[in-house]
């Protein structure tokens, strides 16, 4: 149909666009996910890492795609290739540190966007799904990472990956075949790095991002939590049939957001044009010797985002001569949280709401996970040992787990002490 | 029951200064900006630490970089016949390296990188005569060391006191403390320019990216204003 009163090129514009609107759901699908999509109008700080979290993602996935141009996954070339990215590819250093630095934002905007569900009840009903779709993306970004880390093959990235795959050879029955199939080999060998390569490049991206797509589609049909639990479907205008406290997507959160980008965007060149390693917890100072599967270092560490779940690895102590007991608690640690929405049983969601018993038990869990973060990043002989009375026993050992009991405790004992909690009364709308 | 908790709680922040028990290190004069410094660092790295350390992932022109020219480079640096695009490779193969001394000689491309300037610049220093070594040398940050001390006709010999654990001076070189240090301070300026050449351009760069998002930053937030204005 053509408008007189517009120019020939907006008319142009929309003969195309109901050509496609005949064929495909284009604008039906703007409108249900950004410019008709009522997000509450309350979202705080917290609420800027779900989309930086989906920008770091397709960061990753560009910078990776002209590494991949680059970079040789064998172990004869591996880590010669990572320095001829660093030296002879034009912008090569630049696209290496993006990554590499785009791999420890990840797990930072993650981490404050899963702490950000915990603390206002995101994964209360009807969210259950979303969560469980986040925890799922979770996983899959641990295995991306750690696949990943292999791929420079400095002895950080080899002898890491020689730990991790060698627990799974503590599981019963069935270990060893499983850590010999992960590797390939009977230890950490070319044939590693190249399947690793494969999981990193195609099958981990592929999960990742259908993942994504399916925690996106579970969150637009019921709707965005926020700062104060509210409903916000439950009040709707009576004409409109719009939330009274919503508002659209696009242009409110989409412009919103982009001060977010800006502020992470500063943060995230200030590390990679002026502190790449951060101080050895991005890139460790040993990843830049070659692997050599002769020479053991002497002091193994993962990677910053995995050592509360090492340290938990490392503080649970053989049963019977087997491992087995450290490995299940540090898989118990990284799947508690899926189990989050049928564990709390407050008749509030947000912490506004919830009284001081509740919040006492998440520090606790706060001030554990970052605890136990520091000790998995050092020996476990780092603060000396205890006397006799202890029986000589490490210092940080027994630090470490006391607070992997207060861990586990947060989880197992949230049934009692969210039910116990002294709410305060939720209002119908939602406040400032 | 409150105080053990919080005695628990704060412990790691108190015990953190037991930690570092390591051995000392100078502190490198290192000076990326500082041209003459990194030649001349360049220079005793290709006489001196090529013959047995390659650094293969370094290119001869890059030294383009610190201000030589390709002629300069082709006349001073290039001792063998290789071309000024190549790589700084070292003839003897691993495996004759490690028949020949013991250890094949780490390749020193990044070895600032996963070292430290500061334990390069004390290494080059601290090397002292040891009688019960195979090679009569052995060193203050690398405890029975492969390397002996190639610098030694500069540098002189030094013993280690077995009481106060201090180096001593015993037998002079050709240059003197100072002039040795510095000697040293440009090598080790060299390997850390060496390590990451783009290192320069990283941190330039870096004042233009954050200024210009520092000017994106004010214009989101002022879009923002002005689309929330009317939201309450």
């Amino acid at each position: 149909m053509t408008d007189k009163n517009k120019s020939p090129l907006a008319n142009a514009l929309d003969d195309t666009l109901s050509w496609v609107d005949a064929r495909f759901p284009l604008t039906s699908n703007i409108k249900a996910h950004l410019t008709e999509y009522y997000a509450p109008k309350n979202f705080n700080f917290w609420y800027f890492f779900g989309s930086l979290a989906l920008m770091v993602l397709v960061l990753q996935i560009l910078t990776g795609i002209f590494l991949t141009m680059h970079y040789k996954p064998d172990a004869e070339l591996a880590f010669g290739s990572v320095e001829y990215i660093m030296r002879d590819v034009p912008w090569g250093w630049l696209i290496r540190y993006m990554h590499s630095t785009g791999a420890s934002m990840f797990f930072v905007v993650v981490y404050l966007h899963m702490f950000r569900g915990i603390i206002y009840g995101s994964y209360r009903a009807p969210r259950e799904l979303i969560w469980l779709f986040g925890v799922a993306i979770f996983l899959a970004l641990m295995g991306e990472a750690f696949f990943g880390y292999l791929l420079p093959w400095g002895q950080m990235s080899y002898w890491g990956a020689q730990v991790i795959v060698n627990l799974f050879s503590a599981i019963p029955f069935i270990g060893p075949d499983v850590s010999e199939w992960l590797r390939g080999d009977y230890l950490v060998s070319d044939a590693t790095l190249n399947r690793f390569f494969a999981f990193h490049v195609i099958a981990l991206p592929f999960v990742l991002a259908g993942l994504v797509v399916a925690h996106l589609i579970a969150l637009h049909e019921v709707g965005s939590n926020n700062p104060d639990g509210v409903e916000i479907k439950k009040l709707k205008d009576k004409k409109t049939g719009i939330p009274l406290d919503g508002i659209p997507f696009h242009p409110y959160y989409t412009v919103k957001d982009l001060v977010g980008v800006s502020v992470f965007l500063i943060v995230f060149s200030a590390i990679v044009f002026f502190a790449p390693e951060m101080g050895g917890y991005f890139l460790e100072a040993n990843n830049f010797v070659p692997a050599d599967p002769l020479k053991t270092p002497a002091h193994i560490a993962p990677v910053w985002y995995f050592t509360p779940y090492y340290s938990i690895l490392r503080a649970v102590p053989p049963i019977l001569n087997s491992q087995f007991p450290g490995v299940a608690a540090m898989g118990l640690s990284v799947v508690a949280f899926a189990f989050l929405p049928w564990l709390d049983k407050s008749p509030v969601k947000s912490i506004r709401y919830r009284g001081t018993l509740y919040k006492k038990w998440l520090a606790a869990f706060v001030v554990s996970f970052l605890v136990l973060g520091y000790l998995g990043t050092v020996p476990s002989n780092i603060w000396g040992q205890f006397g006799a009375w202890m029986g000589g026993a490490d210092r940080a050992t027994v630090v470490a787990r006391f607070f992997t009991a207060v861990y586990f405790l947060f989880f197992i004992l949230m049934p009692w002490y969210s039910k116990k909690d002294k709410t305060k009364p939720v209002p119908d709308r939602v406040t400032g | 029951m409150k105080k053990i908790l919080l005695a628990v709680l704060l412990m790691p922040f108190f015990t953190l200064a037991i930690a570092s028990e390591e051995v000392h290190l100078d502190k490198a004069p290192i000076d990326a900006s500082n041209h003459e410094s990194l030649q001349r660092g360049a220079r005793t790295f290709v006489n001196y630490c090529l013959n047995c350390h390659s650094a293969n992932y370094m290119r001869y022109n890059r030294l383009l970089d610190i201000g030589l020219t390709e002629k300069q480079i082709k006349d001073n640096l290039l001792l063998a016949g290789e071309k000024v695009g190549d790589t700084m490779k070292v003839a003897m193969s691993k495996k004759d390296a490690a028949k020949w001394l013991g250890a094949a000689p780490p390749d020193l491309s990044v070895e600032v990188r996963a070292r430290g300037a500061d334990w390069v610049y004390t290494y080059m220093r601290g090397f002292y005569r040891d009688s019960t070594r195979p090679t009569g040398w052995n060193n203050t940050v690398f405890d029975k060391v492969g390397m002996p001390h190639v610098l030694y006709e500069l540098q002189g010999e030094q013993v280690l006191d077995p009481e106060t654990h201090e180096l001593k001076l015993v037998k002079p070189g050709t240059l003197s403390e100072e002039q040795y240090d510095a000697f040293v301070g440009d090598l080790t300026n060299f390997m850390a320019y060496m390590a990451e050449p783009a290192k320069q351009q990283r941190n330039q760069l870096g004042w233009f990216v954050l200024l210009f998002l520092g000017l994106l930053l004010v214009l989101t937030y002022k879009l923002k204003k002005a689309y929330w204005k009317d939201i309450h």
